[in-house]
C-alpha cells in the first residue's frame, strides 16, 4: 500500500478552513444510527467521546482504570500552549506553528502542526466555559507561563495540575453525555483485539477486567485514543497501567506504525533510588521557568557531593557550572528537552553527576526564591524587608506557583526543595511515535482512527512541552469531529454492525486462546521480571544515546527474552475473575514486540534528530546532526506476521519553512 | 527493615474476607509503600499463593485510584498524602502494619482491597458538568474572574476522587467530595446558570447513592490527601438550601 497523507491543496493558511467548508457531513438524522467505539477516556478519548456524543452519535467508551477520570493524562503537570498572544509579547498561529516544527526536529507534517497551531485558541476557550480553573492575574484575567523552546509566553496552567483540571473538564462534558445516553461508559474494560469486517474497522474484543468476561462490542468507526508506550522501558513517568496493547492489536491487524524509535527523554525527573523502583516521577518542565540547572565545575567538588562530604551549599557560585546557560546563551535552561537531557547525561558520563549513582544534577531555586522575594517586598511596599522576610516572601510565591510538586519532591527523596537544590536526571516521559495517520487521523485501516500521544502526527521528532494536552485535546473536541463525517458519511444506511460475523468469532477465539496459555503456562519468573528486563535492554541500548552496535544487539537481546518469556512466564490468579497479574501479562507480551520494533527503526534511521541520538551522527560539538537528503521522512511499519516489518516511507515535504539545523544558542 | 502485615483478604463481592499474615523483608526507607507491597506480591506469586490485590495507577498521588486503610487510617498515617506517596520511612523495623479497604455500603469490595468507587461517577452524571457543547464558546478572557474566586475553585477542584472521606467517616458520608464539585462551579460565573438544578441534582443522587448524613465530625477532611477544606461542606448547605428556596422545578 502506498501511503497517502490525504493533505488537502491550497496555501497552509487556508488548507484547515477550505476543508472543514468542503468535508461531508453526515445529518443529524443518520447520525442517530451510527455508532461510534472510543478506547481511551484521556483528554483525546473524553473530548472525542463528548463532542461526538453532542453531535448525535452513539459513543461506546473504554477505559481500563475504575473510572474515566483516571486516565493518564491527569497526571499532566505544567500547562498547555495556545497561541492566544494574551501577552502581547508577538505570539501568533504562525509562531505556534514554526516553533512546533523546529522544536520536532523538521520531522513532522506542516499541514498537520498548522492545523494544530489553529485550534489551540478554541481550547483554551472551550475549557474556560467548562469551569476548568485556569491560573490568573490580580486583574482577573488569564495568567501564562514559558515552556522550553519557545521564547514568547503561551502556557496556559492550572498550577502543577493542569491536565488534571483539563482532563476533568473533558470528563464534565462526558458526563453530561453519559446522563443524557449518549455516551456508554465501560470502566475497567480492556480492549484486546480489533475486528475487521470485509476491510474496515468494526468492533472490538474487550475484557471485563471486573469479571473476567470477553465481550464483543460493534461499531461503524473505532478511535483508539489510548496513549503512548513510554512504560515500554519499565520505568518512566507513565502510569503503570499505560500500555500499547490498543495501538499494538491495530498494528498486528493492518495499521502502520510510524517513527516508534521516536522516544522523548524528559530532563528534570527524580533520579532512581533502587531496584525496587515502580516508576519514575517527573518534576514538571515549568521549574525550568525559574530553576537553574547546575553542576560543579570542579571534578573534586563532584566526588565530594557523590561521597556525601559536601553539601550543594558548600559549593561557591564561582564554582558552579550552569552548563545550560553557558552552552545556549539565548534559551538558556529553556532549551526543548532533548537537548537538555543530552547535557545533563553529558555531564554526568564526564563525572560530574551529584548523587551518589553519579546520574544527577542540581535544580536550584535559590535565585529565583529571592527574585521573586524581592518583587514581592516591592509590591507589597516593604522597601526596608530584610534578607529572612525577603526570603520568606519568595518561598511564598514559589510555594503557589509550584507547591505541589514541591511537596511531591519532598515525599519521595526526604529532601526539602525550598532549602536545598532538587536532584534531577532524565527519565523516559513522551512517545512522539505511534500509529501512522492521514490529515483526517485516520490509520491505514479504514475507519480505525488515531488520536492524541496515540497517533505520530505532531511533534516530530522531539515534543515541546505543553504540546500533548493541546495535541490530544485539539483532535478529540475540534478536529475528528470534522473528519469522521467524510468517512461515515458513507455510512447512513449500513445499519447496526452485527457482532455475529465470523471476524468477530475468529478475534474472540485468539483472545481466548492467549488467556488460556497464560493460565495453564508452568512457567516460574514473574510478569514483572520480564518486563524490568526489557526495559533495561531498551534504555541503555535504545535510549538517551543509540549506536548501531547496541541496536544490532538489543534486537537479539529482545527475541531472546521474548522466547524465554513464553516459556517461563507464571500468571497467578483464575482466568475469569479480577486479575491484575494476567492482564498485565498481556500488556507485557505486546512490549516485547514493540521493543524490537523500535530498535530496528532507530538502526534505520542512520541520522540524529530531536529524540533519536545516534552516537556516529552528531556534530563537533556534540549536537545532533540531522540527514535531510535521506531521512526526512516518516517511517511508517508494516507488520508481516513472523517475517521482518516493511518500511513504508512517507516523504516530508517542507513548503513554509526552511530546514535549517537548529540552534538554541 | 522488617515489617509484619495484616492483609484482607476477599477473593470477591460475595466472598466472606479475613485478615492474612505476611513478612515483609528487607524494605528500605526509599521505597514508596505500594512498592513494599509490590515486593510482598512478587514473593507471594514465588509461593504459588495469589498476590494481593490493589488499585493503583499513576503512583504521582494525582488519579485518585489508590486507596488502603492502613492502621485504621485512609491512606496512611501521613496528613495530605496518599497512599501511592507514602513512604517507608514513615514506618520502623518490627512494625506491624494493618491494611484493609475502603469500607462503606456504597463502595462494595471487588476483590481483597480494591473497591467499586462508581457511585461517585454516577453523583457526577447527575449534575457535575456546565452544559456547554463543543464549539458554542466565547473567547477565554471575556469575562474575568477575580483572582480569589479562580483559586478558590482551584482548590476545590483538586479533589481527586479517591474516596478517603467517604472511607474515614463514620456515617460514609460523601459531603466533602460533593461540596468540592459544587464549590467549585458555584464560585465560578460559568457555573452560575445551572446552579440551583445542579446541587439538587448532586444531593439527590448522593443520598440514592447510599452515603450517610453529615454530622460535622471532619474526619473526611482530615484525612483527605488533598486537603479539600471543610468549608466545602458549609458551602454546599448553603447552596442546597439557597436551591430549594430558588428552584422552580
Ligand atoms: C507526568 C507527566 C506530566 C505531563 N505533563 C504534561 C504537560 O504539562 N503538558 C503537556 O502538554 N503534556 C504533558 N504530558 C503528556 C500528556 O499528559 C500526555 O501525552 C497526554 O495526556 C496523553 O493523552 P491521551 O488522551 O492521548 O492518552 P491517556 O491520557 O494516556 O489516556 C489513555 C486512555 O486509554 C485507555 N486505554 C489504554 N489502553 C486501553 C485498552 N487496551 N483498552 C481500553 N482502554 C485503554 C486508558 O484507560 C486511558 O483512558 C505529561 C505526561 C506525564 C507522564
Ligand atoms: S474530597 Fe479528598 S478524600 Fe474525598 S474524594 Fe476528594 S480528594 Fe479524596
Ligand atoms: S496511584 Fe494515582 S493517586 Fe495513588
Amino acid at each position: 500500500m502506498t501511503l497517502n497523507s490525504k493533505i488537502p491543496n491550497g496555501p497552509l493558511d487556508k488548507k484547515w478552513t477550505d476543508y472543514k467548508d468542503h468535508v461531508r457531513l453526515v445529518n443529524p438524522a443518520n447520525k442517530r444510527n451510527i455508532d461510534v467505539i472510543i478506547i481511551g477516556t484521556g483528554l483525546a478519548g473524553a473530548s472525542a467521546a463528548a463532542t461526538l456524543a453532542e453531535m448525535g452519535y452513539n459513543v461506546k467508551a473504554f477505559c481500563f482504570q475504575d473510572s474515566p477520570r483516571r486516565a493518564h493524562s491527569i497526571a499532566a503537570q505544567g500547562g498547555i500552549n495556545a497561541a492566544k498572544n494574551y501577552k502581547n509579547d508577538g505570539d501568533s498561529t504562525f509562531r505556534l506553528f514554526y516553533d512546533t516544527i523546529k522544536g520536532g526536529d523538521y520531522r513532522a507534517r506542516e499541514a498537520n502542526v498548522h492545523r494544530l497551531a489553529e485550534v489551540s485558541a478554541n481550547i483554551i476557550d472551550q475549557c474556560v466555559a467548562q469551569g476548568v480553573p485556569f491560573a490568573r492575574e490580580y486583574g482577573g484575567l488569564l495568567d501564562n507561563r514559558s515552556f522550553g523552546g519557545v521564547q514568547v509566553q503561551r502556557t496556559f496552567y492550572a498550577a502543577g495540575q493542569t491536565g488534571q483540571q483539563l482532563l476533568l473538564g473533558a470528563y464534565s462534558a462526558m458526563n453530561r453525555q453519559i446522563a443524557s445516553g449518549k455516551v456508554t461508559m465501560y470502566n475497567r474494560h480492556e480492549m484486546l483485539d480489533l475486528v475487521i469486517v470485509d476491510g474496515k474497522a468494526r468492533g472490538i474484543i474487550a475484557k471485563n477486567l471486573v469479571s473476567g468476561e470477553i465481550e464483543r462490542h460493534s461499531g461503524h468507526a473505532v478511535l483508539l485514543a489510548s496513549g503512548g508506550y513510554g512504560n515500554v522501558f519499565f520505568l518512566s513517568t507513565n502510569a503503570m497501567g499505560s500500555n500499547v496493547t490498543a495501538a499494538w492489536k491495530a498494528h498486528k491487524k493492518g495499521a502502520y506504525f510510524a517513527n516508534p524509535c521516536f522516544t522523548q527523554i524528559h530532563p528534570t525527573c527524580i533520579p532512581v533510588s533502587g531496584d525496587h523502583q515502580s516508576k519514575l516521577t517527573l518534576m514538571s518542565e515549568s521549574l525550568r521557568n525559574d530553576g537553574r540547572i547546575w553542576v560543579p565545575a570542579k571534578m573534586e567538588d563532584a566526588e565530594a557531593l557523590r561521597q556525601g562530604a559536601k553539601k550543594a551549599i558548600d559549593i561557591p557560585e564561582e564554582d558552579r557550572d550552569y552548563y545550560l546557560e553557558r552552552r545556549y546563551p539565548s534559551f538558556g535552561n529553556l532549551v526543548p528537552r532533548d537537548v537538555a537531557s543530552r547535557a545533563a547525561k553529558e555531564r554526568c558520563d564526564a563525572g560530574f553527576g551529584v548523587n551518589k549513582t553519579g546520574e544527577a544534577v542540581f535544580l536550584d531555586y535559590a535565585a529565583a526564591i529571592q527574585r521573586y522575594g524581592k518583587a514581592e517586598a516591592h509590591r507589597k511596599n516593604l522597601h526596608d524587608a530584610d534578607a529572612a522576610k525577603i526570603t520568606e516572601l519568595g518561598k511564598a510565591v514559589v510555594k503557589e506557583k509550584y507547591g505541589n510538586l514541591f511537596d511531591m519532591y519532598m515525599q519521595i527523596t526526604g529532601d526539602n526543595p525550598y532549602e536545598t537544590p532538587m536532584k534531577i536526571y532524565p527519565a523516559v516521559h513522551y512517545t512522539m511515535g505511534g500509529l501512522w495517520v492521514d490529515y483526517n487521523l485516520m490509520t491505514t485501516i479504514d475507519g480505525c482512527y488515531a488520536l492524541g500521544e496515540a497517533n505520530f502526527s505532531d511533534h516530530g521528532a522531539n515534543r515541546l512541552g505543553a504540546s500533548a494536552l493541546m495535541q490530544g485535546l485539539a483532535d478529540g473536541y475540534f478536529v475528528i469531529p470534522y473528519t469522521i463525517g467524510e468517512y461515515l458519511a458513507d455510512d447512513i444506511r449500513t445499519g447496526a454492525i452485527s457482532t455475529d460475523h465470523e471476524a468477530f468469532d475468529e478475534a474472540e477465539n485468539k483472545v481466548r486462546e492467549r488467556i488460556q496459555f497464560f493460565m495453564n503456562n508452568q512457567g516460574s519468573k514473574s510478569v514483572d521480571s520480564f518486563h524490568k528486563r526489557l526495559g533495561k535492554i531498551m534504555w541503555e541500548k535504545c535510549g538517551m544515546a543509540r549506536n548501531e552496535q547496541g541496536l544490532k544487539e538489543a534486537i537479539e537481546e529482545i527475541q531472546a527474552l521474548r522466547e524465554e518469556f513464553w516459556k517461563e512466564v507464571k500468571v497467578p490468579g483464575k482466568a475469569d475473575e479480577f486479575n491484575p497479574e494476567l492482564d498485565k501479562a498481556g500488556r507485557v507480551a505486546d512490549f516485547l514486540e514493540l521493543g524490537e520494533l523500535m530498535c530496528r527503526d532507530a538502526l534505520n534511521r542512520n541520522e540524529s534528530c530531536g529524540g533519536h541520538f545516534r552516537e556516529e551522527y552528531q556534530t563537533e560539538e556534540g549536537e545532533a546532526l540531522r540527514n535531510d537528503k535521506d531521512y526526512a521522512y516518516v517511517a511508517a511499519w508494516e507488520y508481516l506476521g513472523e517475517s521482518a516489518p516493511v518500511l513504508h516511507k512517507e516523504e516530508l515535504n517542507f513548503e513554509n519553512v526552511k530546514l535549517t539545523q537548529r540552534s538554541y544558542k | 527493615m522488617n515489617l509484619t502485615l495484616k492483609v484482607w483478604r476477599q477473593s470477591n463481592a460475595n466472598a466472606e474476607g479475613n485478615f492474612e499474615t505476611y513478612d515483609a523483608k528487607d524494605i528500605s526507607d526509599d521505597m514508596s509503600f505500594l512498592e513494599m507491597l509490590d515486593v510482598v506480591n512478587e514473593q507471594l506469586i514465588e509461593k504459588g499463593i495469589e498476590p494481593v490485590a490493589f488499585d493503583h495507577d499513576c503512583r504521582e498521588g494525582i488519579c485518585g485510584m489508590c486507596s488502603l486503610f492502613i492502621n485504621g487510617r485512609a491512606h496512611g498515617p501521613l496528613h495530605g498524602v496518599t497512599t501511592c506517596q507514602l513512604h517507608m520511612r514513615s514506618f520502623k523495623d518490627g512494625d506491624e502494619i494493618v491494611i484493609e479497604p475502603w469500607r462503606a455500603n456504597a463502595f462494595p469490595i471487588i476483590k481483597d482491597l480494591v473497591v467499586d468507587r462508581s457511585a461517585f461517577d454516577r453523583i457526577q452524571h447527575a449534575g457535575g458538568y456546565i452544559s456547554v457543547n463543543t464549539g458554542a464558546a466565547q473567547d477565554a478572557n471575556a469575562i474575568p474572574v477575580p483572582k480569589q474566586n479562580a483559586d478558590e475553585a482551584f482548590e476545590a477542584a483538586t479533589c481527586i476522587g479517591c474516596g478517603a472521606c467517604v472511607a474515614a467517616c463514620k456515617n460514609s458520608s460523601a459531603m466533602l467530595f460533593v461540596g468540592a464539585k459544587v464549590s467549585q462551579y458555584a464560585l465560578l460565573p460559568q457555573g452560575q446558570p445551572e446552579r440551583e438544578k445542579r446541587v439538587l441534582a448532586m444531593v439527590n443522587e448522593m443520598d440514592a447513592e447510599g452515603f450517610g448524613a453529615c454530622t460535622n465530625t471532619g474526619a473526611c477532611s482530615a484525612e483527605c490527601p488533598k486537603e479539600i477544606p471543610l468549608s466545602v461542606i458549609s458551602r454546599l448547605n448553603r447552596e442546597y438550601i439557597r436551591a430549594s428556596l430558588l428552584s422552580k422545578d
